[in-house]
């Protein structure tokens, strides 16, 4: 990217900004004028203050009325500016926090409604510090530091203005000697970039290994290597602690630095004032509001370079965030989309071409034809494209060519959600909601009366185990199930669905955490519930898949037999070979 | 964030130089305006040119002494935070290393992980801000007040007056918008947890239609944060406005006395003018005060979270027994001839654990003893206290009740690193860490030599694989052993495991990954290791502990059943149904 692009890059991004911010534009128009009110109130103080200073001469050569004036001017700008200043905050803060919620809200709905092809191929962690950091960051960055360099900027001018209002050639002083400190800011910021870039990089490094080693903890704990490791992670520590010494301090010698220069502006404006004093061309009153113009006038030229790199980076942040506002969205449904609401449970694939990476056939040309009710058992070795299958049942992937269709109607010409809602899912990979027993039970029938939750826990044996938990169905579990075993997480899966009962099921590994003898127990809870229901196992275990009406056989990614347990023998194909190799000893899974 | 201060103690010198010398900065800024109103009234009431010129060379220097103070506080600042800093990371660490189990079930790594970055970073900027800048900015307040008294006693007390109501202000506000900032915090930490979670469980969401549920949620916890957010602005944007009418309004009741002091000869024109600037000095202070506010606001609540981890005392008593070695046992009995039977290698004696916070036993009057050299599977149902159970023997918890004895005394009374540096565990959970083969299999002992490492891989029946990779026992391993399969990781668990020559071995369900005809290999190469260690086998499958010398069945904590493979066959319901689900009864037969 040339530095071209980049600019224009970040101009867009900007005008995303200011278009949500157009909501609020009238906070914006106010904050600026108020900004402004504050700004050149608070400049005139010292003049006024350098007019009091005139009236005040020496011993009996006081001009009281005068200094009264003055005092009453000071007090209504004073008010004035405060209630300025207050108001100003407020419409900032109103304007940052309903722009970053509703950018936030943003992202999550587009979260939403991204294909799950995004959703795979990014990061979990990456998405979250988009909606989370980035637009904190931006909040911080671009809203805050606009006001900041608004009241700066406008300082700069009206300073400025005031300065040559008092005196033009003191003026000159302070113009000429300013840009210096904006020259030794720079020239320490190039020296430092280094030495903060090698800080980030043993950061890194320190903070894999805390992951690593804290991460697994009870395996260091096991082999008593608690010395070993903390002597380890000691030597990146004690290099990180030298490298952020290094960094910290040549990048804080600016700040002192700086103010080096701004005080030489202050004795400059010192000198050529008080020259011009005894020729008689400036009054002492004039020379001390000038001084604390000089003061003035340094100080947002220091922030300023502070904000602008800030800005930079908010911008970058912006343009992350919006790059995922922005991300292609799933397919709109068509308007004609059919409402499925009774199914029967007929599902057909016809001539069914799909790949993840274009140019990677995947599968090709898959045709599949189940009645309602029939078993569809998918076999194959780990890897081999079972989990994609499940992914174009559920329309979380589109195919590419042909079609898949319920009840005889395209699944893409039909809602999602009553498309969705046929089915019962229950997969391998548990997922639980932060929440209640009860609400993740519940999850898909929330209106489910208490006997029935209960009698699906019971079904999925999970029943007494809930009881016995402190606060019963109303425990709360954390993310990812916290303290529940991978088994205990898969029988909640199991009564999630066995409470909905949908018209067709789909079961991934569903019982592959769970141990045999509970699995038996189960098994005529599921049978049940197979019962009348269409159904796609993916499963390892012989009994399973002899009972199945038609027994898909994958490898990489294709379909390669199709049949039942019978005929897929007497073939003598890959089916064969799976069965000798993996069941026929012992009839139990391996993987 | 008291506690944590102790970290400083190694850099007192810096602590107290850092804040030394940007308070000689800040006494020289203080002589500033002296300076001036001495060039008003001597210099300009004069027309002395060259008193000016002398008066402007002495600020210049005063100056250039504030540059370099300040940049030497500025490197001692810098340098106490960095010590400070790496001591506290250190210590977390080193702390982290000696929380039990229990402890780290309750904690969770993440947020530990958290704590020992981002928390002690924000941390090391407090301090590094504090030392420099908030010691500084009181200092130039009453500074600039005992300055005031120095130029007139009368006109000073207006300072008096001010500066407690400024005080008052700033840290009222801040005390009432600290708590709030720390709600800020949860609050945002539910909109973290909301889009997390529908990126993790994106299909089950989909699937269950649940989008339009999880949008309201979202944007209602949004919604409550943008409302925390708003009115914490609205609190400390008090802060400004307010502090700005305090100094104004003392600003006019200086003008005012000022000019009467004036009038009657006891002040100069130049002294009022010095007055003003001390008030203005102290404006500009207060500005930069509350901004650093924030920042120590934030680094308090971290210095509270990582104290809060630094506070936890282990609930786990060491003891002080070593472990005795084989032979030293031999002799021990030999003296003590009283002693008739043999001391069982693991002893159970009526255990029950509950862990913390739970609501029921996890395992229920556990009775049963391991000789030397024995064999036991263990064997049961999901949740039925399989883990729990071989947990117990390196103390990785205590028992709620009853006695784990191990070689006839009681687990609580070793040393717990002797202990466990005499016990090989293979965790169900395969971990690996960076770094070579070799490198990873001496976390079981260090000292291993080459050829001891060889034949542990060659027992865990790893050697093949090993030797075809590059490197061999140089191959490097990426963090989490994402460069090799699920086999193999357990495979090399099992051979760390076994490269200390354990006296007792236990594989918690640590050959799942394994196909049967490895898992046969494995088992009898390890029946016929050297020095006879008492093995613990936990297993689903009936084909991995058959053979074992006693099987323990557990059911839901309790014991279904303990036996040899053809007693439990006979007796044990439990067992049959376990074995019977897995080898159909035709099959068994045979």
């Amino acid at each position: 990217m040339t530095e071209a692009d980049k600019k224009t890059g970040q101009w867009e991004t900007l005008k995303k900004v200011f278009r949500r911010l157009g909501k609020y534009r009238i906070f914006v128009l106010i904050s600026l004028i108020l900004a402004a009110v504050s700004v050149a109130l608070t400049l005139y103080v010292p003049k006024l203050a350098g007019y009091a200073v005139d009236y005040i001469v020496g011993p009996g050569k006081v001009d009281f009325p005068g200094v009264f004036r003055v005092m009453i001017q000071i007090g209504i700008c004073t008010l004035v500016t405060a209630f300025a200043q207050w108001l100003m905050n407020i419409c900032n803060n109103k304007m940052t926090y309903q722009v970053v919620r509703d950018i936030r809200n943003e992202a999550f709905q587009k979260i939403e409604i991204l294909p799950l092809k995004y959703i795979d191929g990014h990061p979990y962690g990456e998405v979250v510090s988009r909606v989370i950091a980035d637009v904190d960051q931006f909040a911080d960055g671009l809203l805050m530091g606009f006001t900041q360099l608004f009241t700066g900027i406008a300082t700069i001018v009206g300073t400025f203005g005031f300065m040559l209002s008092v005196n033009v050639s003191i003026t000159f002083v302070v113009v000429l000697i300013t840009p210096v400190s904006f020259l030794v800011a720079n020239f320490i910021a190039k020296r430092t970039f280094s030495m903060f870039r090698a800080q980030s990089e043993i950061r890194g490094e320190q903070t894999g290994l805390i992951d690593e080693m804290i991460g697994n903890q009870k395996v260091v704990q096991a082999f008593g290597r608690g010395r070993q490791v903390t002597e380890q992670f000691d030597e990146v520590n004690e290099r990180l602690g030298r490298a952020y010494l290094k960094a910290t301090f040549f990048s804080s010698i600016t700040n002192p630095s700086t103010r080096f220069v701004n005080s030489l502006v202050y004795i400059g404006v010192g000198i050529t004032g008080a020259f011009a004093v005894v020729n008689g061309s400036l009054t002492v009153g004039q020379l001390s509001s000038f001084l604390s113009y000089a003061n003035q006038y340094t100080k947002p030229f220091n922030e300023i370079s502070g904000v602008v790199t800030e800005f930079q980076n908010a911008v970058a942040c912006a343009k992350r965030i919006f790059d995922l506002i922005e991300e292609e969205p799933q397919p709109e449904e068509p308007e004609s989309a059919v409402e499925l609401n009774e199914i029967s449970g007929s599902v057909q694939a016809e001539q069914v071409d799909f790949s993840y990476v274009p140019g990677q056939e995947l599968i090709r040309g898959f045709n599949l034809k189940v009645e309602p009710g029939q078993k569809i058992a998918i076999v194959g070795p780990t890897g081999c494209g079972k989990t994609t299958l499940i992914n174009l049942l559920m329309r979380f992937y589109d195919v590419d060519r042909g079609s898949i269709s319920v009840d005889h109607v395209d699944i893409r010409r039909m809602t999602r959600r009553s498309l969705r809602a046929g089915y019962g899912m229950v997969l391998q990979d548990t997922w639980l909601k932060t929440g209640t027993i009860r609400d993740n039970i519940t999850l898909g029938r929330p209106d489910a009366p208490e006997e029935e939750i209960i009698a699906a826990a019971k079904a999925s044996h999970i029943h007494s185990f809930i009881k016995r938990l402190p606060q019963g169905y109303d425990t709360w579990i954390t993310e990812d199930g916290g303290g529940l075993s991978q088994g205990q997480k898969q029988l909640l899966c199991i009564a999630r669905v066995m409470l909905c009962r949908p018209p067709m099921l789909i079961l991934d590994e569903a019982t592959s955490s769970i141990d045999t003898r509970t699995e038996m127990k189960i098994q005529d809870a599921f049978a049940e519930l197979m019962e009348g229901r269409t159904t796609f196992i993916v499963a390892h275990r012989l009994s399973t898949i002899r009972e199945a009406d038609v027994i898909l056989v994958m490898k990489d990614g294709q379909v390669i037999e199709q049949g039942n347990h019978e005929s897929l023998l007497a073939k003598g194909g890959f089916y064969k070979y799976l069965y000798e190799s993996q069941f026929a000893m012992t009839g139990q899974e391996s993987a | 964030m008291r506690s944590l201060l102790v970290y400083l103690k190694d850099y007192k010198k810096e602590s107290i130089l850092a804040p030394l010398f940007k308070m000689l900065e800040a006494s020289f800024e203080l002589l500033v305006p002296l300076v001036m109103a001495a060039v008003i009234d001597v210099g300009i009431a004069r027309g002395d040119r060259g008193y000016i010129i002398r008066m402007c060379a002495v600020l210049i220097a005063l100056g250039l002494i504030g540059l370099v103070c300040s940049i030497t506080a500025q490197y001692f600042s810098a340098k106490a935070a960095a010590g400070a800093g790496t001591g506290i990371r250190h210590a977390l660490f080193e702390h982290i290393q000696k929380l039990t189990f229990t402890e780290m079930d309750t904690i969770g790594g993440a947020t530990l992980i958290t704590r020992m970055t981002s928390d002690v970073n924000q941390i090391q900027a407090g301090i590094n801000l504090v030392l420099r800048l908030f010691l500084r900015s009181p200092f130039i307040v009453f500074g600039a007040m005992i300055m005031a008294f120095t130029v007139d006693v009368q006109s000073a007390w207006i300072f008096v007056v001010v500066i407690p109501v400024l005080s008052v202000i700033v840290f009222g506000i801040m005390l009432v918008s600290m708590p709030l900032y720390r709600r800020v915090q949860e609050r945002l930490d539910q909109v973290l947890l909301a889009t997390r979670e529908n990126l993790t469980g994106v299909r089950v969401i989909r699937a269950f239609n649940k989008e339009e549920e999880e949008r309201d949620r979202f944007e209602s916890a949004n919604q409550a944060l943008t409302d925390t957010q708003k009115f914490v602005g609205r609190i400390s944007g008090l802060m400004n406005p307010l502090t700005y009418i305090v100094i104004n309004g003392g600003i006019i009741a200086l003008i005012y006395t000022g000019a009467v002091r004036v009038d009657i000869g006891r002040l100069t024109q130049g002294e009022v003018v010095a007055l003003v600037n001390y008030m203005s000095q102290i404006l500009i202070e207060l500005v930069k005060l509350a901004n650093l506010i924030i920042t120590v606001t934030k680094a308090a609540a971290c210095g509270s979270r990582v104290e809060s981890v630094l506070k936890i005392v282990p609930d786990m008593k060491d003891g002080s027994e070593e472990w005795q070695s084989g032979a030293e046992r031999q002799t021990d009995k030999a003296e003590n001839l009283s002693e008739e039977t043999a001391v069982p290698a693991v002893e159970f004696d009526h255990v029950s654990l509950r862990y913390k916070d739970a609501g029921g036993d996890s395992l229920t009057d556990i009775t049963f003893r391991a000789m030397p050299g024995e064999t036991i599977g263990i064997i049961g149902g999901t949740g039925s206290g399989k883990s729990s159970l071989v947990n117990l023997i390196p103390r990785f918890y205590d028992a709620s009740s009853g006695r784990v004895k191990i070689f006839g005394k009681d687990v609580r009374a070793y040393r717990i690193e002797s202990l466990r540096a005499h016990i090989g565990v293979v965790l169900q959970k395969a971990v690996l860490f960076k770094g070579t083969v070799a490198e990873n299999l001496r976390w079981g002992n260090e000292d291993a030599a080459e050829q001891e490492l060889e034949e542990a891989l060659e027992i865990s029946q790893a050697k093949e694989f090993v030797d075809r990779k590059e490197g061999g026992l140089g191959f490097q391993i990426e963090q989490g052993g994402r460069n090799l399969s699920g086999g193999q990781k357990q495979r090399l668990t099992i051979a760390r495991a076994l490269v200390r020559k354990p006296e007792i071995l236990i594989l918690d369900d640590s050959a799942s990954a394994l196909d049967l005809a490895t898992d046969a290999a494995l088992r009898s190469a390890i029946r016929e290791m050297k020095g006879n260690p008492t093995v613990f086998i936990v297993s689903q499958r009936a084909s991995s502990i058959q053979y074992a010398d006693r099987i323990i069945v557990l059911d839901d904590g309790e014991t279904a059943g303990v036996g040899t493979h053809r007693e439990l066959l006979a007796s044990c319901p439990a067992y049959q149904e376990i074995y019977y689900s897995q080898f159909p009864k035709e099959a068994a037969n045979d």
